[in-house]
């Protein structure tokens, strides 16, 4: 069970403090919970916050009771968390077997490894010596990244926007690998996303608007106020 | 052969025992073994401290090795090396050096290697350096390559020092010939307060030949690097030189690439890229489980693999 108290973060622009999240509070511990909301409403901010790479500057961050709001990105991951990134990184020199083993936290072999890449439909023939690298498409990359994430198998998996760069592998692959890595943790996957077909899947849908929580609950709770939310100004809906 | 030079010829030039093919192994300035065989000449110079190695026209798939180990502290070493590659040879020469100095004066080697590669003919040169030793001796070394393509000919140069050396300045130059390629690998770690500079200066003459320059270097605490790189195009051909350079702690390195154009259809180009390790390529490491110490390691392991 993931526990969010009072997070509040804020970040410099011009010597200006910008608010971006603030007073968030929440109880994690269903199956599938979709974060979403518009551009800017602070849901990457809030995902990185609770991997540890932010620091709120307010607020605690609690894993199963344990108040984690101090520890380090490491720690956090040995605790249990993963995180995968909406735009992967890229590495000269190591290769998508290296990157899958340190993410299984063993020396995978091929059989492994072929078992990982075709949950996200990549072949391990064509990839696994493959280096991280510019060679890949931001595609490849994400399913790669999908792939380190299920191999970790942790009991909280985020996924920031997994459906960006996604192509032909539909979304219902992308779904069937949520549900497969929910078997075999039983943990809690918390997807960032704008995608109506993975908010379908969710148990419970959370919507941020403007660095706070604006509603939170099922699909049909939350779905009306998502279409009504960040009322634009008149210059642009004028145009729309 | 005592203990510590076996242990430098594993480290340079992979060799656990006597090694198949010709070879020729010198230690603290002398020869300590070799083997000629019957297309691969091994002879010793008359006029200066070195050797010619004559490779018979058409000689296929062979190999030589002439590895150089120093462990007599406070020994300076100038060695000239000839390789002659006949027409239409392919073979693999592998060559290296490994300094072990346990003592206070300053160990220096500098291999002065040319390479006379005839029409058509292959050459895979592999280098390594390697120092060792806890004196407070310095370990130079300062080699020397010289290249010559002939028409069709190709080389292709590994060079590797990753630990130990003090003290580097490598210098290489080429011509290259017509239809003649040269490719370069070189793969640098420097750390403490060592030193390394590279400079290639290549010429290419004949129409259709090329030239492929790729260093990759990590700089750690208060190391120096220089890379230069110098490529002449004088004909219809292709050059490429890329610096690709980590730096960490209190280290500087710097990258001078200059491209000349002599030719409307020189087709030139330099790449350099010199930054610390990005922020996010530890993060993600670190989101997986390393710490950030594990993490650092494991991007500078791939960058330089």
């Amino acid at each position: 069970m993931l526990e969010l108290q009072g997070i509040c973060f804020s970040a410099e622009d011009e010597s200006r403090e910008v608010e971006i999240l603030n007073d968030i509070n929440l109880t994690i511990e269903d199956r599938f919970v979709a974060v979403t909301g518009p551009n800017g409403s602070g849901k990457s901010t809030l995902a990185k916050i609770i991997a540890g790479i932010l620091t709120p500057t307010a607020g605690r961050i609690l894993l199963d009771g344990v108040d984690i709001t101090d520890l380090s990105i490491t720690e956090r991951a040995n605790m249990g968390i993963s995180f995968a990134f909406q735009q992967p990184v890229r590495f000269k020199g190591i290769t998508v077997k290296e990157l899958l083993s340190i993410a299984a936290g063993k020396d995978a072999g091929i059989t492994e490894i072929c078992e990982m890449l075709s949950e996200v439909g990549l072949c391990a023939r064509d990839y696994v010596n493959r280096e991280v690298n510019a060679s890949l498409s931001g595609g490849e990359l994400k399913r790669i990244e999908i792939a380190m994430i299920m191999a970790r198998k942790t009991k909280v998996s985020i996924f920031d926007e997994p459906e960006a760069g996604i192509d032909l592998w539909s979304f219902q692959n992308l779904i069937r690998v949520f549900e497969k890595m929910h078997e075999e943790t039983k943990g809690t996957i918390l997807i960032i996303s704008h995608q109506e077909r993975i908010l379908n899947i969710a148990d419970r849908i959370i919507l941020l608007s403007d660095g706070r929580i604006s509603k939170t609950g099922s699909k049909e709770e939350v779905m009306p106020e998502l279409l009504g939310c960040g009322q634009p100004c008149k210059t642009l809906t004028d145009k729309m | 052969m005592d203990a510590i030079q076996q242990s430098l010829l594993e480290q340079v030039a992979g060799l656990h025992e006597i090694p198949a093919g010709a070879y020729n192994i010198r230690a603290n300035g002398q020869m300590a073994a070799r083997n000629t065989t019957a297309n691969i000449d091994i002879i010793t110079k008359e006029d200066r401290s070195g050797i010619d190695i004559r490779i018979r026209p058409g000689t296929k798939s062979e190999s030589v090795h002439i590895p150089v180990v120093l462990s007599q502290s406070g020994l300076k070493e100038s060695v000239y090396n000839d390789f002659f590659v006949g027409e239409g040879a392919d073979v693999t020469i592998i060559a290296g050096c490994g300094i072990h100095n346990g003592g206070d004066a300053a160990s220096e080697h500098s291999g002065i290697h040319r390479f006379y590669v005839d029409k058509n003919a292959k050459v895979r040169y592999v280098e390594k350096h390697y120092g060792a030793g806890d004196g407070s001796g310095e370990r130079v070394m300062n080699p020397t390559t010289e290249i010559h393509l002939a028409a069709g000919a190709s080389l292709e140069m590994e060079t590797v020092q990753i630990k130990g050396i003090d003290s580097t300045k490598r210098v290489t130059s080429a011509e290259i010939e017509e239809g003649a390629s040269l490719v370069i690998r070189e793969k640098i770690m420097t750390h403490g307060r060592q030193y390394a500079e590279t400079d290639f200066s290549v010429d290419v003459k004949g129409d259709d030949s090329s030239v492929n320059l790729i260093s990759r270097s990590v700089a750690k605490e208060h190391s120096r690097q220089l890379f230069k790189s110098r490529i002449t195009g004088n004909s219809r051909c292709h050059g490429h030189s890329e610096c690709d350079a980590i730096i960490m702690d209190e280290a500087s390195v710097s990258a001078i690439p200059e491209l000349t154009a002599n030719n409307i259809d020189a087709n030139l180009i330099h790449e350099a890229a010199i930054g610390k390790i990005a922020g996010e390529q530890l993060m993600k490491l670190m989101t997986l489980g390393l710490t950030e110490k594990e993490a650092e390691e494991q991007i500078v392991n791939g960058f330089l693999k």
